[in-house]
């Protein structure tokens, strides 16, 4: 594989909201955040149908109104896809929490 | 003093307790002027150096502020960080577009999209974005947005309207409380004022030219009316309240986090009644024994009834709330004085005695059932009951739990989750009150509201007939007997939920009449228990 090839890995992966209210504001927040901290370009979307929305956007990540129970799928490309979706899958999976 | 002026009472709608005697403030945030529109690059460098400065000023905001008010700005700080939302905009500029004027109509567009869905939630966060819209704009015109305006100590600050960051900009320490046209009791402001124990009008029915600078003025935000010119006689009752306030406010906020007992060591049910649920933001379940009361009509207030899924998701939030503790939700209780368009009758000659509440709801059982089937799938996940308004007749309960009956039959030949929720009636027509024991309801709720209008014969929203809307008076007080005595009988749980529980000083009648289950407006909590604390048996030998 060429280094080219290599920096442009693509990850996927998916959790389940647990918090009761949904993906409310400061979870969206703390989302975008975290997919800000990674070079790769993050991507997400409820269930497995919908458009993909940039996981860098706030205003994105609410109007997707992800509710208590919704799985949302990340889909990461660039050098760092995979830690960035392992981090944004844990993140997903302990409730938003710290 | 020119202050012969004489006595005008302007009503709104109470957002935050309290009771302030002082002088009109109006609001001194300095308006987006004349902006003077530059070339392209000057523009971009407009855009960029108020975005800027609103980041800082967001930045200082949140430093300074609580929890809640941080978690409040902290969505719009991320706003002003979103490439998504902000590329648009300066790319407007570029093709030749106002800096200003770009930003209000991308803002703009944001908001009506926020406000469009069904979400409630999301429509709430609209909000926000008005805020930060309103912020970027005024620093357009530089530092000092007029936060820092010096008010008299005590003044109540009038405006057209408040913004959550506005609110947490404005000193509170001098300024006594506030009036304001817009908002609702849901709004964030409001939820922070309340939060903060600033009294909070919202909804003021005046022109606010018409309230000049000084004037001298009363806020009676327990009651929802701002004082003009307030007489002597005025100024003296509200003395008096204030000082019985400030007596009663020390010791209602030790009780509120007490249990709920009365002097002789009798534990009462106290639960609180929820209009919306944005209010449960700001209370601790631990403070009460669960929802008594949980309106429904907020959800209908759009042009459509909210379909299943969206009902379903306000309700599991209310029970993810109550975190395992009873939560009782009251079907549609539209009609009366709470038309819903599509739904209630037009022009009934008397609606109050009109096809309302679970008349209504069986006439339209397509709305109906969708509403008992969001709730019975709710009740998987925790202890709901649902609650019928208006009851009448035995057999109208009967008509109720058939449909009940059917949707809990449907769902479980779709396999999807549901529960049994406990089915019980409002106790509100005198007709129902007298035969309690002929209805087989899994519980009994006095809704004294109603009741005691029916009783009496005398409106609630009509001033002329205060003298006759007594909640106290011994033929309600006989009802609400026999009701508890029915369900005593009969084996089932009775409270009350009216406006009748949430006042301290009727609290001994309601258990002398042998209440043990009081649902209370979640202001009155702290009050009441202290009230039930100073219970010590009968008040009155009989």
């Amino acid at each position: 594989m060429s280094d080219a090839a290599k920096d442009l890995t693509e990850a996927l992966g998916e959790a389940v909201i647990q918090d009761p209210t949904g993906l409310h504001a400061r979870p969206a927040v703390k989302l975008t955040k975290l997919a800000k901290a990674h070079q790769a370009t993050v991507e997400v979307r409820v269930g497995a149908e919908a458009d993909w929305v940039n996981a860098k956007s706030p205003n994105a990540v609410m109007k997707l109104k992800a509710g208590h129970g919704a799985t949302l799928c990340f889909r990461a490309n660039g050098s760092d896809a995979a830690a960035a979706v392992a981090a944004l899958v844990a993140l997903v999976e302990r409730d938003f929490d710290g | 003093m020119a202050e012969s002026a004489t006595e005008q009472v302007i009503a709104g709608i109470p957002a935050a307790d309290g009771l302030v005697v002082g002088r009109i403030a109006p609001e001194s945030g300095a308006r987006l002027g004349g902006r003077r529109v530059g070339n392209i690059a000057q523009e971009c460098e407009a855009l960029l150096a108020a975005i800027a400065l609103a980041k800082e000023e967001l930045a200082a905001l949140v430093a300074g502020e609580d929890e809640l008010a941080a978690g409040i700005l902290e969505f719009q700080q991320a706003l002003l960080e979103d490439d998504d939302l902000l590329a648009p905009i300066f790319k407007a500029v570029q093709s030749g577009g106002s800096a200003h004027g770009a930003w209000d109509e991308a803002l703009d567009k944001e908001i009506a999209e926020y406000r469009s869905g069904e979400d409630e939630y999301l429509s709430a966060r609209a909000e926000d974005l008005t805020d930060l819209k309103v912020r970027v704009l005024r620093a357009f015109a530089g530092k000092d947005t007029g936060g820092q305006a010096a008010y008299a100590e005590g003044a109540i600050l009038v405006a057209e309207d408040l913004t959550p960051s506005r609110f947490l900009e404005l000193d509170w320490r001098r300024l006594g409380g506030g009036a304001i046209r817009g908002g609702s009791k849901t709004s964030h402001v409001a939820i922070l004022a309340r939060a903060r124990g600033i009294p909070l009008i919202v909804g003021l029915d005046a022109q606010l030219d018409h309230l000049a600078p000084d004037a001298p003025a009363v806020l009676d935000a327990e009651a929802g009316r701002l004082i003009l010119a307030p007489s002597d006689a005025t100024l003296a009752q509200i003395q008096s309240r204030i000082l019985a306030r400030a007596a009663g406010d020390a010791a209602a906020a030790e009780a509120l986090a007490k249990d709920a007992v009365t002097a002789g060591g009798e534990r009462i049910q106290v639960l609180i009644n929820v209009d919306d649920p944005a209010i449960l933001e700001g209370l601790s379940p631990s403070h009460c024994d669960g929802i008594g009361l949980t309106r429904t009509e907020f959800l209908f207030e759009g042009n459509e009834p909210p379909d299943e899924a969206a009902q379903l998701s306000v309700y599991r939030r209310i029970l993810a709330w109550a975190g395992g503790k009873p939560v009782t939700i009251r079907t549609l209780d539209a009609g009366g004085d709470k038309p819903i368009p599509g739904i209630t009758m037009e022009a009934e000659s008397n609606p109050f005695l009109g096809q309302r509440g679970l008349r209504l709801s069986l006439a339209h059982l397509e709305v109906f059932r969708v509403q008992l089937r969001a709730l019975t799938r709710a009740a998987a996940e925790g202890p709901l009951k649902v609650m019928l308004p208006m009851v009448t007749l035995p057999e109208e309960l009967e008509r109720a739990r058939r449909v009940l009956d059917e949707v809990r039959a449907e769902l479980a030949a779709e396999g999807i989750a549901h529960g049994t929720p406990a089915l019980g009636i409002m106790i509100e027509v005198p007709a129902a009150a007298l035969t309690a024991g002929d209805f087989e309801a899994d519980f009994y709720s006095i809704g004294s509201n109603d009741l005691v209008q029916y009783v009496m014969a005398a409106a609630r929203d009509n001033p002329a007939l205060a003298g006759l809307a007594l909640a106290d008076h011994p033929a309600v007080l006989e009802l609400i007997k026999r009701s508890v005595e029915a369900a005593r009988v009969r084996g089932v749980e009775v409270g009350l939920c009216g406006d009748l529980a949430s006042d301290p000083a009727l609290v001994p009648l309601l258990l002398d009449s042998g209440l043990r289950s009081l649902s209370v407006a979640p202001a009155q909590l702290g009050r009441v228990k202290l009230a039930l604390r100073g219970y010590g048996g009968k008040a009155k030998s009989p």
